[in-house]
């Protein structure tokens, strides 16, 4: 509860005094009596109730949807060369040719959200393992090449050699593509990303494997999308484990993740894709395709759940003045101890 | 306040500002007189409400803000003079820290954040590209975005004037000294010596903020004397630069890849092929 912090003068908004209608007022006449709290709210002092953090300037459609579309492109190139290895041509192709487009959309998403887009290549003026955003750009630099070449060469049918090399490449570099978004939005003082850092990026992980296996069956034949869906299960449930770790470990700061729709509608929508993709997804190719949609839908709702729950976290002064009081109090107990 | 511009511009010396709000008459003075000297655009005039404060909080375009509170306790062994009702206002001018470890610089992708010769941190207008993570980064909501130009913009303790042996605008006008500018480390001994006095005089409430080089963020480059707990003020009450904990998050996200990387390779290589 934010403790009354709106100014206690007696003149009103529009600069006139007196007319003041709590003095007609009847003590115990409005309405029914509401259910009481047995837990009594916890009290904290904020400055008229504002935020102390100012709010990412970011657009949801560009960062959520970059942190979708990044690991759908990683994850689908380790699929890629996974299948490429395993002699499944398909998939492999399929998964590379998705990487790709994904590529695109996450360079397109991550230039858009700049101030100036024309000055995006000064993120290559430096390399600060300080900054998240600075080692994604070079883990993006390395993996964007690479990550083309393997579909390019996939399509076209030249240099063989070269696109099996690239495939290899863009399946070990998309790993750091898929998870670094974890670091890169853990690296803030918005509370329920940064507290939430130890999780973050097996959320990322599973949520991205789910999306790949998901592309995975609903593009490539019956035959081949084992690896699919296999990968689709498993990151489904490390994706679930990691979320509702999270949220245990974080507690009363794990209220703006716990009521967000979006986080709780995705991860229903990947755990059903992944259960329909391993049962009737083996049979029927409609039944992939439809358990495929959903695993896609259902890792951009995470993401963009994480997005929101995070900004939630920012826009309330609660959530960064209670962990602090609460830390500082600690310390002051453990001082005390000894 | 004696300034002595020769012993400040020492390279070796760090500077910054010592805020005592229990001398800030709330003037704006300081907002003024910063807007002037920095050319920092208008951002809106609105009506809030809240006591005598009309500027909300620092951002993109405004780098100096004075907050108000309207408290119903007594101030020291004042009679508020407003019958028997205790009451008191408080007034602060807040600023952007210049942390000893700034995660606004840390996570700049650009370079664009950097630590001047005198101790500050300062945004390079033409390198920002406005990717803005220094925003969220900063655990004081000080910088912002703006909204023309596209990129970051906070206080730059006025480091043209720094440089030309000036104080800053804002210490510059203040009628009140409640700015004060000066070597960091005068000022910490200053800080104490002025708690020591405020103490004295009845108003135990008072504590000084941003003064203790161990705590979350190093130290501030600016510090205050506050009257109450620093987020009635809007202040975060402990701050910490989040790369502190950036070490561990990259030890976090190489374990992933490499499970993420491992667990696609087993739903591949074992499992058979339906």
């Amino acid at each position: 509860m934010i403790t009354e912090p709106a100014s206690q003068t007696d003149v009103r908004m529009d600069g006139s005094a007196g007319l003041r209608g709590e003095r007609e007022a009847t003590p115990g006449s409005a309405g029914r009596r509401r259910e009481r709290l047995m837990v009594p709210k916890a009290d904290f002092d904020s400055y008229y109730g504002r935020p102390v953090l100012n709010e990412p300037p970011w657009q949801a459609h560009d960062i959520a949807g970059y942190l979708f579309l990044g690991g759908l492109a990683g994850a689908s190139s380790t699929l890629a060369a996974a299948a490429e290895l395993t002699g499944r041509p398909r998939l492999a192709r399929v998964s590379k040719v998705g990487a790709m487009c994904a590529l695109g959309g996450s360079l397109y998403a991550l230039i858009h959200d700049l101030g100036r887009p024309s000055r995006f290549l000064n993120m290559l003026r430096v390399f600060k393992v300080t900054s998240p955003m600075s080692v994604g750009t070079w883990i993006l630099s390395a993996y964007g090449p690479q990550a083309g070449a393997a579909a390019a060469t996939d399509v076209s049918g030249l240099f063989p050699g070269l696109g099996r090399a690239a495939t290899v490449g863009a399946g070990v570099s998309g790993t750091a593509v898929a998870t670094y978004t974890a670091a890169l939005i853990c690296d803030t003082a918005v509370p329920a990303w940064h507290e939430g850092f130890r999780e973050m990026p097996f959320l990322f992980a599973g949520s991205s494997a789910a999306a790949a296996g998901g592309l995975g069956m609903l593009a490539a034949p019956l035959s081949e999308a084992a690896p699919a869906r296999r990968a689709a299960l498993l990151g489904a449930a490390v994706e679930c484990a990691a979320a509702a770790r999270m949220e245990r470990r974080l507690g009363a700061l794990a209220e703006p993740l716990k009521r967000n729709k979006l986080l709780r509608f995705g991860e229903v929508l990947a755990l059903a894709g992944a259960v329909a993709g391993i049962t009737a997804g083996r049979r029927s190719r409609i039944a992939a395709m439809a358990a495929g949609a959903a695993l896609l839908a259902g890792s951009a709702c995470t993401r963009f759940g994480i997005f929101q729950a995070g900004m939630e976290s920012a826009n309330d002064p609660r959530y960064t003045v209670q962990p602090q009081r609460r830390r500082l109090a600690k310390e002051r107990a453990e001082r005390d101890l000894t | 306040m004696a300034f002595d511009l020769e012993e400040q511009l020492d390279q070796s010396r760090r500077v910054g500002f010592f805020t005592d709000t229990s001398i800030c008459i709330g003037c704006k003075a300081c907002e003024v007189a910063c807007k002037e000297w920095n050319h920092v655009p208008d951002d809106g005039l609105d009506f809030t409400g809240w006591s005598y404060d009309n500027t909300v909080g620092l951002s993109a375009d405004t780098w100096r803000h004075v907050a108000f509170v309207e408290q119903r306790k007594p101030l020291g062994h004042q009679e508020s003079g407003v019958g028997d009702m205790d009451f008191r206002w408080l007034m602060a001018s807040d600023v952007c820290k210049h942390c000893t470890h700034a995660a606004c610089l840390d996570v700049c992708p650009t370079g664009s954040l950097f630590r001047t010769e005198f101790g500050t941190v300062v945004v390079q207008e033409d390198i920002c590209n406005g990717c803005g993570y220094c925003v969220p980064a900063c655990p004081f909501g000080v910088i912002g975005k703006r909204e023309e130009s596209g990129l970051a913009a906070k206080c730059t303790m006025c480091y043209d004037r720094l440089g030309a042996g000036e104080e800053p605008a804002c210490a510059k006008t203040c009628p009140t000294d409640s700015i004060q500018f000066g070597d960091l480390d005068e000022l910490r001994e200053r800080a104490e010596r002025r708690l020591d006095q405020v103490h004295a005089a009845g108003t135990t409430s008072a504590r000084l903020y941003g003064h203790d080089p161990n705590d979350g963020v190093g130290g501030t480059g600016a510090m205050f004397l506050l009257l109450d707990e620093p987020e009635v003020y809007g202040l975060p009450p402990d701050p910490v630069v989040t790369t502190r904990d950036l070490p561990s998050m990259w030890r976090h996200v190489g374990v992933a890849a490499l499970a993420l990387l491992a667990g696609v390779a087993a739903t591949a290589w074992y499992g058979g092929r339906k």
